[in-house]
């Protein structure tokens, strides 16, 4: 069992999400940082989707009332009052031990992973929080008790370390579309042209920019249709929108262009203040 | 038109609720390999398949379209193989008053109006199980609340411009409630959780 003694500015319990269901208005949800917590599980020795803590912006205490093993990843952030802790390498909790983690050198959002699971009763198939629908557990307060899953099974831990993530530029590359002929022509050039800069308002639901307007080329208003995650969306204002893992199944304001998957990490990273760019050209 | 989503999805350009509804469900019963969500939209269905070659979706997504709209086409092509649920309704809603005076209709005008037709649940969105419900009859088309309810409880039935819905549970809202259903049309714990899916037709009876 982990009691939350302090979930810092805001966690979360995340899984890599529902699917299949999103015709019935649910939203995918999962770790916005899929990759992080896959690479969380796999040092620990867990499935890839075992749940895991989505900590945002560091700042979280746990204490461990049984000795588990665990790893972090994602944002890089210090990690005290336990021996050998450290990002990116599983390590031994004892029991009655507290894990606290600081404020990450960069980026947004680190993963827990605990050998066994996050083992809280799933919903529809996940035991991910959806901050947009509110299905799953409640986001962590201080106080919340998290059951940690059988081991037994599990195949021994034998990776003792994962190269280390170091930071991505805030590059996000696209494929033009679905509706980006909604769009005056240039739009797209201006898009991938000067950079963005991310907004206070964003959260799990989409990361809001601020830069560039992205001006239309039709009136009217699109018929709701379905909207993936990673969907560049653009609302009357002209401020581009990136759509993360608690985004609206369906939508209704026209998508330019959509974020490569291998890139959704690199935007759930991005903090307030950052800038990003878009391009359309593949890696450099 | 099938446009391009991303890496993983394709959007094919149905025009139509009906031929998305067809659609949906071709693709609902023989699901090509790779398909992982299907999300029908008033004139668009989305197709999301990470594990597909997107050429062979597309060519399968094109001849699928061909045979909703040929379907569609046909004498008496309705969507009679659809579910029906029956909502019973119990209308003490606290704008149901509100909602004759814009209609220009007595209180039991409107349940009438209401209950006269069949709707069909067109599709789903902005909240788990929130069904948007087609067909209203044209006098119970009335704007949204100025201001939203900051809680909508479970059950809630409410209409607003061309839609009727029933909340599937608590939330802010901020169409005109009619009334309310004992009948969960939302529970996690069932399978499927939602007794409204995008071709579903509903019949509001009172309660």
């Amino acid at each position: 069992m982990i009691e939350v003694l302090v979930p810092g500015p805001y966690a979360t319990v995340q899984d890599l999400g529902r699917r299949g269901l999103a015709h019935l208005g649910v939203p995918g949800s999962g770790a916005a940082d899929a990759e992080s917590l896959r690479l969380a599980n796999r040092l620990v020795g867990n499935p890839e989707g075992a749940a895991g803590i989505e900590v945002t912006f560091g700042g979280a205490r746990l204490a461990f009332r049984s000795g588990a093993w665990v790893a972090v990843t994602g944002a890089p952030c210090p990690l005290a009052a336990v021996p050998r802790a450290g990002t990116g390498v599983p390590f031994w909790v004892p029991a009655g031990g507290e894990l606290r983690l600081g404020t990450p050198a960069w980026g947004l959002r680190s993963y827990l992973a605990v050998r066994g699971g996050v083992a809280v009763e799933p919903v529809l198939g996940s035991r991910s929080t959806d901050s947009l629908s509110g299905l799953g557990p409640e986001p962590l307060r201080a106080g919340t008790l998290l059951p940690v899953g059988d081991t037994g099974e599990l195949p021994p831990i034998h990776v003792d370390q994962a190269p280390p993530p170091g930071r991505r530029a805030g590059v996000l590359r696209v494929l033009p579309g679905p509706r980006d002929d909604w769009f005056a022509p240039g739009a797209l050039e201006v898009l991938c042209g000067r950079p963005y800069m991310v907004s206070q308002d964003s959260n799990r639901v989409g990361v809001r920019l601020h830069g560039p307007e992205l001006v239309r080329a039709r009136e009217g208003e699109l018929p709701s249709e379905g909207m993936v995650t990673g969907a560049v969306q653009v609302p009357p204002s002209g401020q581009p929108i990136v759509f993360l893992a608690d985004h609206p199944p369906t939508g209704g304001y026209p998508v330019i262009a959509v974020v490569l998957t291998a890139d959704l990490p690199v935007a759930a990273q991005l903090r307030p203040g950052d800038p990003v760019r878009f391009t359309t050209r593949p890696h450099p | 038109m099938i446009r391009r989503v991303g890496e993983h999805g394709l959007l094919v350009e149905t025009g139509a609720l009906e031929i998305s509804h067809r659609l949906d469900a071709l693709l609902r019963d023989r699901a090509p390999e790779g398909v992982v969500e299907v999300v029908p939209g008033p004139e668009t269905v989305l197709v999301v398949a990470p594990g597909a070659n997107q050429d062979r979706l597309r060519t399968a997504l094109g001849s699928l379209l061909a045979g909703a709209r040929d379907a569609a086409a046909e004498p008496g092509g309705g969507p009679e193989g659809a579910a029906v649920v029956t909502v019973p309704v119990v209308y003490d809603g606290a704008d149901l008053d509100a909602v004759a005076e814009l209609a220009g209709l007595t209180a039991e005008e409107v349940v009438a109006r209401h209950t006269g037709r069949e709707l069909v649940v067109g599709w789903l969105g902005f909240a788990p199980g929130f069904a948007y419900l087609i067909g209203l009859d044209p006098d119970l088309h009335v704007p949204r609340l100025d201001t939203p309810r900051t809680s909508v409880p479970a059950g809630s039935v409410a209409v607003a411009g061309p839609y009727s819905a029933v909340y599937p549970s608590a939330s802010p809202g901020g169409w005109r409630l009619l009334g309310h259903t004992s009948l969960r049309v939302w529970d996690t714990g069932a399978v499927p959780p939602s007794l409204f899916r995008p071709g579903t037709r509903v019949r509001f009876e009172r309660a």
